[in-house]
C-alpha cells in the first residue's frame, strides 16, 4: 500500500509538472532566442489569470481560457517591440533590471486596477470533483489541464521542429550570426517567440486561476519555480525543460510524502545537485552565445 | 493703486518683522501639534490582502476622529507602512518612534512581525496596540507591559469552533488530520487545537506543517486521503486557507473540513461553492446590530465594498486609542497603560462591550462561528456565510473562551 501511495504522489507530481511547464517553456524560449532573462514573465502569468476572470464574467470559462492568452500575447508584441528589443545585444544586467522593474510595475498596476484583495474564481461545474482510477485519485480539473498542456506541448514541438518558422528559431538559438549571414532577420521571429512565450504563461494563469489564489503577487510566486525548472532543464533544450518540469513536480511530491518539512526546499536541492553534476542543465546544449 | 513712500515702506517692513518675531510664533504655538501614530501592517505577501483592508478601516477611523475635532483638540497624523517581514517591521517601528516622532505604535496582522514590534515598543517604553495578530504567545509567554492585543487569540478561535463541534458531536473519538501554517501563529494554533482535542477525546492522527508560500496543496490532499481521517482541520493562515479551500473543493475529498482560523477577505476569495465547514471569526459585516450596521454602511459608501474583520478591528482599535487619550487627556504611555489596565469598557460595535484584561492585556470580547450559506441564498458576492450566535452566551462571562491564568504563562 505504501508503494501505491508513493505512486499516487508521483503521478500527481507529473500533473503539477505539466503546469510548471506552461510557464517555464516560454521563459526558456525567450532566453534561448533573445538571451534575455525575462523576470517579467510572472507578470504575464498574473495578467492571464486576471484577464480570464474578467472574460469569464461575460463569456464563461471556455472562451476566457482562449481569449485571455491571446490578449496577453498581443501585449507581448508591445513588450517585445518597445522594451525587450533594445536589450538583446546589451549587457544582460540591463535586461534583468528592466524586466524586474516591469514585473514590479505590473504588480502595482494590477493592485491599482483590481485591488489588493484576491479575486474569487471557481472551477466550472463540469470539471469539479475527482476521478478515481484504480487506486489513484485525480482531480478532474487537473486531468483536463494535463490534456491541455499535452496538446500545447505537441503544438509547440511541431512548430519548432516541423515548420520553416521553427527551423529559423532553432538556428537562431544556436548560430544567430549564421542566420544573419544567410540574410534572415531574426527580429520578427523574436516577436513571435515572445508572443508564444508570454501567451503560454497567460494560459497557465488562466487555467490555474480556479485552483490557486488570484492576487497581485501571484506572478512573483511562480517565477522562482519556473526559473528552477529552466535551470535544471538546461538552456535551449525543449525536452530538457519538459523533463525538468516533470521532475520538479515529482520530487516535490515524493519529498512531501516522506519529509513534508523539506517539500518546498527539495526543488532547490534538486537544482543544486543538477548544477553540481551538470552545470549546463540536464539537456542543455553547448551554446556559444552563453559560454 | 496706492504708492508707498520710503517711510511708509520702512514702517510697514518694521511692523512686519516685529509681527514675524512676536506674532507668528504665538500663532504656531496656538496650533496644537499633531499626535503622530506609527501604523504597520503587511501589504504584501500571504497576509497582504488583510493589511489592505486594515488600512481602509484605519483611514476611516482617523478621518472620523479628526473631523470630530481630533484627540484633545489635536489632529491624528498616522504614518502607515507595509511591515513586510518581522525584521523590517522592527526596523520601521524603531524608526517611527525614534525619528518620526510617533507616540504610539498600532497595527499588524502577522504574529511573527507583531512579536518583533512588541519588543521595539518595550525597549522604547512606548505603547503598541496590536490589532490583528492572534498567536497566544504574544499575550502569553511573550507578553509585555507595553503591548495590548485587540484581536481574539488562537485559544478563543479554537474554543469557539470547538463548542460548535462538541454540539454537533464531531470531536469525541473522531480522527482529525491537521494542516498547519509553518510559523509562530500556526504552531501556536496547533498547540491550542491539541489542548482542545486532548480535553475532549479527539484524536489528531496526522498533521502537516505547510510553508506560507505554498500554492499547491495536492500532495498534502493525497496524504489526507491516505490517512482517512473523520475530520480535516485547518490551522493555516492568510491566503493559505483560500488555497486549501479551493483545492479541497477541487479534489472533492469526502471528509468534512473545519478550521480554527479564517479571515473574511480570504473566505470571499475562495469563490462561490468552495467554502465548507465551520470556522471562527471575530466580527462579520452582516452582524445584526445598529452600531455595526452604521459602520458597515459608511465603510461601504466610502470604499465600494463591505469591511472585512481586519478593517473592523483597525477601526475599533483606533477608536479605543482615541477614547483613551481623550479621557485621560494624555498621550503618556504609563497613563494610557493605567487607563487600559483599569479594565475600562469599550464599545466595539458588538452586543457586549469589551475590555483589556489587566493581567495579559487581551481585549476580552464576544466571538462568532460561521458556516457557508447554502447555494443560491447569498444576496451578493460578500454574503457567502451565515454567522452563528455570539459566543459565549449572554449569561456566561466573556472570559470563558480565553486562556485561563493557569493556561497562560504571561506575567507582566
Amino acid at each position: 500500500m505504501q508503494f501505491g501511495f508513493l505512486l499516487e504522489q508521483v503521478v500527481n507530481g507529473l500533473v503539477l509538472g505539466g503546469y510548471y511547464l506552461l510557464i517555464a517553456l516560454g521563459l526558456s524560449l525567450i532566453f534561448s532566442v533573445g538571451g534575455v532573462v525575462n523576470l517579467a514573465h510572472g507578470a504575464f502569468y498574473a495578467l492571464g489569470a486576471y484577464f480570464s476572470l474578467e472574460i469569464t464574467n461575460y463569456l464563461g470559462f471556455g472562451p476566457a481560457v482562449v481569449i485571455s492568452p491571446i490578449a496577453v500575447a498581443m501585449l507581448g508584441i508591445l513588450f517585445e517591440r518597445y522594451i525587450l528589443r533594445r536589450f538583446y545585444t546589451a549587457d544582460p544586467i540591463l535586461s534583468l533590471l528592466v524586466t524586474f522593474g516591469l514585473a514590479m510595475v505590473a504588480e502595482q498596476a494590477i493592485r491599482i486596477i483590481w485591488g489588493a484583495s484576491p479575486l474569487p474564481a471557481s472551477i466550472p461545474p463540469m470539471f469539479r470533483g475527482s476521478v478515481i482510477l484504480g487506486d489513484f485519485l485525480f482531480s478532474r480539473y487537473r486531468v483536463m489541464l494535463l490534456a491541455v498542456v499535452a496538446v500545447v506541448l505537441l503544438a509547440v514541438w511541431l512548430l519548432l521542429n516541423k515548420t520553416s518558422f521553427g527551423r529559423v528559431v532553432r538556428a537562431g538559438i544556436q548560430r544567430p550570426d549564421m542566420v544573419a549571414a544567410l540574410g534572415i532577420r531574426l527580429q520578427p521571429y523574436m516577436t513571435a517567440v515572445v508572443m508564444l512565450g508570454v501567451g503560454m504563461a497567460a494560459m497557465g494563469g488562466a487555467f490555474f486561476a480556479p485552483i490557486t489564489i488570484v492576487h497581485p503577487a501571484m506572478g512573483a510566486e511562480i517565477i522562482t519555480v519556473a526559473f528552477v525548472v529552466v535551470v535544471i532543464g538546461g538552456l535551449g533544450s525543449f525536452w530538457g525543460v519538459v523533463i525538468a518540469a516533470l521532475l520538479v513536480g515529482v520530487v516535490r511530491g515524493i519529498t512531501i510524502h516522506f519529509l513534508p518539512a523539506a517539500g518546498e526546499a527539495s526543488i532547490y536541492v534538486l537544482m543544486f545537485l543538477v548544477l553540481l553534476v551538470r552545470p549546463r542543465g540536464l539537456l542543455g546544449e553547448r551554446i556559444e552565445k552563453f559560454e | 493703486m496706492t504708492r508707498f513712500n520710503r517711510r511708509t515702506l520702512l514702517k510697514a517692513s518694521a511692523a512686519f518683522a516685529g509681527a514675524s518675531t512676536l506674532g507668528f510664533p504665538a500663532i504656531s504655538y496656538g496650533q496644537a501639534e499633531k499626535i503622530k501614530i506609527g501604523h504597520l501592517t503587511p501589504l504584501t505577501g500571504f497576509l497582504g490582502a488583510l493589511g489592505a483592508y486594515a488600512q481602509l478601516g484605519m483611514r476611516m477611523a482617523v478621518e472620523e476622529i479628526n473631523q470630530a475635532g481630533g484627540v484633545m483638540g489635536r489632529q491624528l497624523d498616522v504614518m502607515s507602512e507595509d511591515s513586510v517581514n518581522p525584521a523590517t517591521a522592527a526596523t520601521k517601528a524603531q524608526r517611527m518612534l525614534e525619528q518620526d516622532g510617533a507616540l504610539v505604535l498600532m497595527g499588524e496582522t502577522n504574529s511573527a512581525s507583531a512579536l518583533t514590534i512588541m519588543q521595539v515598543a518595550a525597549r522604547n517604553k512606548k505603547l503598541f496596540i496590536q490589532t490583528g495578530a492572534r498567536s497566544d504567545a504574544l499575550r502569553g509567554k511573550n507578553c509585555n507591559r507595553y503591548a495590548f492585543h485587540t484581536d481574539i487569540p488562537n485559544t478563543v478561535m479554537v474554543n469557539a469552533v470547538g463548542k460548535a463541534l462538541l454540539r454537533d458531536n464531531m470531536v469525541k473519538d473522531k480522527k482529525f488530520f491537521g494542516l498547519t501554517a509553518d510559523y509562530i501563529f500556526g504552531h501556536d494554533l496547533l498547540a491550542a487545537a491539541k489542548r482542545f482535542f486532548a480535553a475532549n477525546q479527539g484524536n489528531l492522527i496526522g498533521d502537516e506543517l505547510i510553508a506560507t508560500d505554498v500554492t499547491d496543496f495536492s500532495p498534502y490532499l493525497l496524504k489526507i486521503r491516505q490517512a482517512k481521517p473523520d475530520v480535516v482541520c485547518s490551522n493555516l493562515a492568510g491566503n493559505q486557507v483560500t488555497t486549501l479551500i479551493k483545492q479541497y473543493a477541487e479534489f472533492g475529498l469526502p471528509y468534512p473540513i473545519v478550521g480554527f482560523n479564517l479571515n473574511t477577505a480570504d473566505a470571499w476569495a475562495a469563490g462561490e461553492g468552495n467554502l465548507a465547514g465551520i470556522w471562527p471569526t471575530v466580527w462579520y459585516h452582516t452582524l445584526d446590530l445598529p452600531a455595526s450596521k452604521t459602520f458597515v454602511d459608511n465603510f461601504t459608501k466610502r470604499n465600494g465594498k463591505p469591511p472585512d474583520n481586519h478593517a473592523w478591528i483597525e477601526y475599533v482599535a483606533f477608536k479605543i486609542m482615541a477614547q483613551a487619550m481623550n479621557e485621560t487627556k494624555s498621550t503618556d504611555t504609563d497613563t494610557l497603560i493605567g487607563y487600559f489596565e483599569k479594565e475600562t469598557q469599550f464599545d466595539i460595535l458588538k452586543a457586549r462591550k469589551a475590555y483589556f484584561r489587566a493581567w495579559d492585556h487581551q481585549l476580552v470580547q464576544e466571538a462568532y462561528t460561521f458556516s457557508p450559506k447554502p447555494k443560491g441564498q447569498a444576496k451578493d458576492k460578500w454574503d457567502l456565510i451565515t454567522l452563528g450566535a455570539a459566543v459565549p452566551n449572554a449569561n456566561e462571562p466573556m472570559e470563558v473562551l480565553n486562556p485561563t491564568k493557569e493556561q497562560n504563562p504571561c506575567s507582566l
